[in-house]
């Protein structure tokens, strides 16, 4: 590997934290572009990385191993694969797009792009490292600055918020430490590499996988959130600011499905069997149960948290059917998720700009006022939904029969599962009548079109959902040769 | 051409793309666009019609669109005889509704977007028409559910409208579970989604009975929400707060015969499962005569045409359960043009005397004569009157029941032929005879510009004249064209013939006496049977027991859960928070008094002592000595004892 691009990747950022605190403080304009160009730049690195990357293969691609800690036997050990790759991309475009929807912000505003730039070293981090040392650092060093972005440029209830969200996501991480600790111990000779760990899966012995897997579960399981885990997201969704919670909804969950997919289920593969109901089961619960609160929601931001949770809960169901289509949809689901959510989250955004509530019932009508901005949303509406032609609904179907053709999962949790998708657009379809249709409520007779630097944030994901919709080759090709090689060492 | 027969949709989808991103705000170029698309689509299924006509096919063309190791999900094209006549059917009703459309929406402020959704409508339905696949058809099967949604809320402003558009989407997709949950099972049972392939494996008894039932009847299911049939069919009417134009496309002529159309795809199941068999046909039957009853009553134009589709619809699907797989197709084509051209024809009518309500019209054929003269000729054609198109299909679909031998079912579809056109002539009767009952309308009432006439004509031609096609003496109809396994050529059953003329006559007549010659007062016979009439009126109370019962169990299930999660699961987060905080309290309590002071208290204590100490350490020499002296004295004493 002559170009160390996941190295870049990382660390670019972390320079533009440099070079961002060494500015004036009353520079806002120069700090907003300077963090938009380090951006960009991983942005532009991400979509390299994506084009270079060979599908074809399912080993680790663009490697870097580097001893750093010999004596512990710690390695700098990167490297990606096709779960890795569209995650790096998601990672780099929510980033970049959040940086510019931040150009609002007017407070502090050198802190928090600052805070931003060092969040996006911390995400990148994640989905590259392959030693447990290097990986366990790149979580945590996410949660300081979620912590602080939350509890300062957050809302009313933003310190109760920010430190819900930190004392329970780092409960997840003591967990997955006490694990990491454990393999630790556990391997002979002792290593965290994470690639030997999964060599060696078969010498674990049942009972301690068994319990190691559920010590990462409830880790992991806390980041995605799944139920019962997941009441801290609307806390935080609700309180952060609008790309902020675009990176926790876009990014940040999808650490706790990445790090399943990449950790608990290669390393424990017999405990993965052992566990699959159970898994599939919070799957359904989550699937009907989000759906059903989310309905009970009167608070636009509210809501998409919660459907946030209903739609995670897909990505459970088809973890733990243990199967290539299965797997791929969980896949799918979360880079859609990702992208469907974080356009939704900026556009309640906007709204709020604008309108300074949130609430469903204080809108009404506003269609008539403001047609494009209703386009928009109710594109993403229904890609959330699972309109065909749309990227939620090529993810949801492939979990579907995954799971249902899975052998591992009762037949029936799939089939009440699918209860989701009409209880999913009972909700959707119901915030859009109160918000956009009906006669103008005459409180926003002077409500403003959405901007050209907003445009700018959704366009792009308005094409990748369609994109992922009509033509889902080019993501299910890159996933679907390493999904096939995890989902094979699995089942055997 | 037919390999490039994908066209024929793509062509509506081009002009949507135009619309929305360039002539977003021209009306002349967005209504051009769209009608040349649609007309260009009708020229290509004329030429794809004529390729089938000489081939029968099923012509199969496959593309990949997901594949991975393992897992394969192609979509296809499936072309064959069905196929050709929907293609034409849905590009003629369309072309006629796009035509139609220029005068009717003439001056709304949203006239392109109008136009754009039209084009997305037929892109979505001609893709559902020419998918080979399962799976390619529910894809399409809800992208016609989402141009329903934004045509019947199309004026949105209207609450009614929007909340009409959300019961459609909602209502179906209920259906659309089943459709899901059937497409779930012919995958694990048959491994594939490929029309060709299932009914290859279906018809080789490759697949357990049971499995093609429950598939078929899941998938059924779909169909019933699409179709408008029991107990799904409580959208349909509401959907006719869209416009009119839409009404006629859409909720008459071809999405709502999307679901007669998957029946009809799904036609080895009902041939090897019985059970399946009967219960569509059953479906079918109720659904007919529940429609055809509360038609009876109704006063608003549209609905009462929305019931009557309903009912047709049901015909359609009850051929289908009686393995009628020709019978049921042909009333769907002849179907789609009567009741196109009675759609446009009540747009007519609205557009001049702005309601939609019967008692406030009357006498109107003088103002209207093109518009009234095509009404009647439709009425005609859906009451089943020789020798139009209505006569024949309706001709056909009773003696594929008889044939099946489900004689009560044949007793309820002459019923229901009966009350179609009572209905129908009493529509027409109070809305073109008599006298104007609201002087105001009448006045103002003119007929319709070219742009809607002109369609109207046309289609009354197909309205006479479609179903000719099928006449049972002509050797190369639609029966040797359209049909399943073998073309079968069913003897001309006269008594059949006759008895559904006279009942039609009768339900006619019946309206006439009623309506036009007044010699039974309709007032009274409703004061006469007001239980009943009360009972047709609401609905059968469908609405209110769905609202009762489903809907109030969601919303109280909702509030419910999200107690639970607010009392139950974060109260549980925040009280293990507040546990630590107490937690913390009491350690620090601990701290500041046992720890801290047993800290202090140490230093306390060596300060006293060392107090008590330095007392000692006077530094006078003399003291010193005088311990020391006590000292030796206290040893000396000491070693005595």
């Amino acid at each position: 590997m002559d170009f160390p691009i996941l190295t870049y990747m990382i660390f670019i950022p972390l320079v533009g934290m440099v070079v961002v605190m060494t500015m004036r403080k009353e520079a806002h304009n120069a700090i907003r572009y300077t963090s938009s160009f380090f951006s960009l730049v991983v942005f532009v690195l991400s979509c390299i990385l994506a084009i270079q990357y060979d599908s074809s293969i399912p080993d680790m691609q663009f490697v870097e191993n580097v001893s750093w800690i010999p004596s512990l036997g710690i390695n700098y050990f990167l490297g990606v694969d096709g779960i890795s790759v569209p995650m790096l991309f998601l990672t780099g475009l929510l980033s970049f797009i959040s940086i510019v929807a931040s150009f609002g912000i007017t407070n502090r505003v050198k802190e928090y792009f600052a805070f931003f730039l060092l969040l996006e070293v911390g995400m990148i981090g994640v989905f590259c490292a392959l030693d447990f040392f290097l990986f366990y650092i790149f979580w945590e060093i996410m949660l300081v600055p979620m912590y602080f972005l939350i509890g300062v440029w957050g809302g009313p209830r933003k310190e109760y918020a920010a430190i819900k969200f930190f004392l329970y996501t780092l409960f997840g991480s003591v967990l997955m430490l006490v694990g990491i600790i454990a393999l630790y111990f556990y391997a002979e000779p002792h290593t965290l590499n994470m690639m030997e760990l999964i060599r060696r899966n078969s010498t674990y012995g049942y009972t301690f996988q068994l319990i190691v897997f559920a010590a990462f579960y409830v880790g992991f399981a806390i980041k995605v959130p799944a139920w019962p885990f997941h009441t801290w997201l609307p806390d935080a969704h609700v309180e952060a600011p609008t790309a902020v919670s675009v990176i926790l909804a876009g990014v940040l969950l999808k650490m706790g499905t990445y790090g399943l997919m990449r950790i608990s289920y290669p390393m424990f593969p017999e405990a993965a069997v052992y566990y699959s109901i159970p898994v599939a089961l919070i799957g359904m619960i989550a699937i009907i149960y989000g759906a059903f609160v989310s309905m009970a929601q009167k608070d636009l931001k509210k809501l998409v948290a919660y459907s946030s949770v209903s739609h995670m809960g897909y990505c459970m169901l088809g973890l733990a059917a243990l199967t290539t289509a299965g797997w791929a949809g969980c896949m799918y689901q979360m880079f859609s998720h990702g992208v469907l959510t974080g356009a939704l989250f900026l556009l309640v955004g906007v709204l709020y700009d604008r309108a300074h509530t949130r609430e469903i019932a204080a809108f009404g009508g506003i269609g008539a006022k403001v047609p494009l901005f209703t386009g928009i949303f109710v594109l993403f509406g229904m890609g959330s939904l699972g309109l065909p032609g749309l990227s939620g609904f090529v993810a949801e179907f492939m979990t579907f029969i995954g799971a249902f053709n899975s052998g591992y999962v009762y037949q029936w949790i799939v089939i009440v599962s699918i209860l989701g998708v009409v209880l999913t657009a009972g909700y959707i379809l119901r915030m859009v009548q109160n918000v956009f249709l009906g006669p103008l409520n005459t409180r926003w007779e002077g409500l403003t079109e959405i901007n050209g630097r907003e445009l700018f944030t959704v366009i792009p994901l308005a094409v990748l959902t369609i994109l992922l919709g009509v033509w889902p080759k080019p993501l299910v090709s890159m996933i679907s040769v390493s999904i096939d090689n995890i989902v094979k060492m699995i089942t055997g | 051409m037919i390999e490039y027969s994908y066209i024929i949709a793509f062509l509506p989808l081009l002009s949507y793309l135009l619309i929305v991103f360039f002539f977003s705000k021209n009306n002349k170029v967005a209504h051009t666009v769209s009608i040349t698309a649609i007309l260009a689509s009708f020229v290509l299924s004329v030429i794809v019609f004529f390729e089938v006509l000489a081939n029968h096919g099923p012509h199969i063309f496959e593309y990949e669109w997901i594949s991975m190791p393992g897992f394969e999900l192609p979509l296809s094209l499936y072309i064959d005889p069905l196929a050709a006549v929907m293609l034409l059917v849905v590009t003629i009703v369309s072309s006629c509704v796009h035509i139609y459309s220029v005068g009717y929406m003439h001056g709304d402020p949203r006239y392109p977007r109008f136009f754009s959704f039209l084009s997305l409508f037929s892109f979505s339905m001609l893709g559902l028409v020419i998918s080979g696949t399962f799976f390619g058809t529910f894809i399409f099967w809800e992208l016609v559910g989402l141009t329903s949604y934004l045509l019947i809320g199309f004026w949105f402003e209207k609450k009614v409208a929007a909340d009409a558009g959300k019961k459609a989407f909602v209502t179906t997709k209920i259906g659309d579970l089943g459709f899901l949950a059937g497409l779930l099972i012919l995958s694990a049972a048959a491994g594939t989604f490929n029309y060709s392939e299932v009914y290859h494996l279906i018809e080789n008894n490759q697949i357990p009975v049971i499995f093609i039932t429950a598939a078929g009847i899941l998938m059924f299911c779909g169909a019933i929400g699409k179709s408008a049939q029991f107990p799904l069919h409580v959208w349909l009417p509401d959907a006719m707060e869209g416009p009119t134009p839409v009404s006629a496309l859409i909720h008459a002529a071809t999405m709502v015969a999307a679901g007669v159309y998957l029946t009809a795809r799904i036609m080895s199941i009902i041939v090897v499962s019985h059970s399946a068999a009967i219960t569509i046909a059953y479906i079918g039957g109720i659904t007919a005569l529940l429609a055809a009853s509360i038609g009876l009553v109704q006063n608003d134009i549209k609905r009462v045409l929305a019931y009557s589709t309903v009912s047709q619809l049901g015909y359609m699907i009850l051929a289908l359960g009686c393995g009628g797989y020709t019978a049921g197709t042909f009333h769907l084509m002849t179907h789609a043009f009567f009741k196109a051209l009675l759609f446009l024809g009540a747009g007519s009518v609205i557009h001049a005397v702005h309601t939609n309500d019967i008692q406030f019209m009357g006498g109107l054929s003088k103002k209207m004569p093109i518009t009234s003269k095509t009404f009647f000729i439709a009425s005609l054609s859906i009451a089943g009157i020789f020798p139009l198109s209505g006569f024949w299909s309706k001709d056909e679909i009773f003696a594929t029941i008889l044939h099946e031998g489900h004689w009560f079912l044949l007793v309820l579809a002459v019923l229901v032929a009966g009350m179609t056109a009572f209905y129908m002539f009493r529509l027409c009767f109070l809305t073109f005879t008599g006298k104007p009952r609201d002087e105001h309308a009448y006045e103002h009432a003119h007929e319709s510009p070219n742009t809607m006439t002109y369609p109207l004509i046309f289609l009354a031609i197909l309205a006479v004249c479609a179903g000719w096609v099928g006449i049972p003496w002509l050797h190369h109809g639609y029966a040797s064209f359209v049909y399943f396994h073998h073309p079968h050529h069913p003897e001309p059953n006269f008594a059949l013939m006759i008895i559904g003329t006279i009942v039609a006559l009768a339900g006619i007549y019946l309206a006439y006496l009623m309506y036009y010659k007044r010699a039974i007062d309709p007032v009274k016979m409703a004061e006469r049977f007001k239980p009943v009439y009360t009972f047709l009126f609401n609905k059968w109370y469908f609405d209110e027991l769905y609202m009762g019962t489903v809907i109030r169990f969601t919303y109280w299930f909702m509030e419910v859960l999200f107690r639970f999660d607010q009392v139950v699961i974060d109260g549980f987060v925040n009280f293990c928070g507040k546990f630590g905080l107490f937690n913390s309290r009491i350690w620090m309590t601990f701290d500041v008094y046992v720890v801290d002071g047993a800290v202090n208290g140490a230093g306390y204590i060596t300060r006293w002592f060392a107090g008590g100490l330095r007392r000692i350490q006077s530094g006078a020499v003399q003291n010193y000595a005088f311990v020391i002296f006590l000292g030796v004295v206290l040893l000396i004493l000491f070693r005595m004892m």
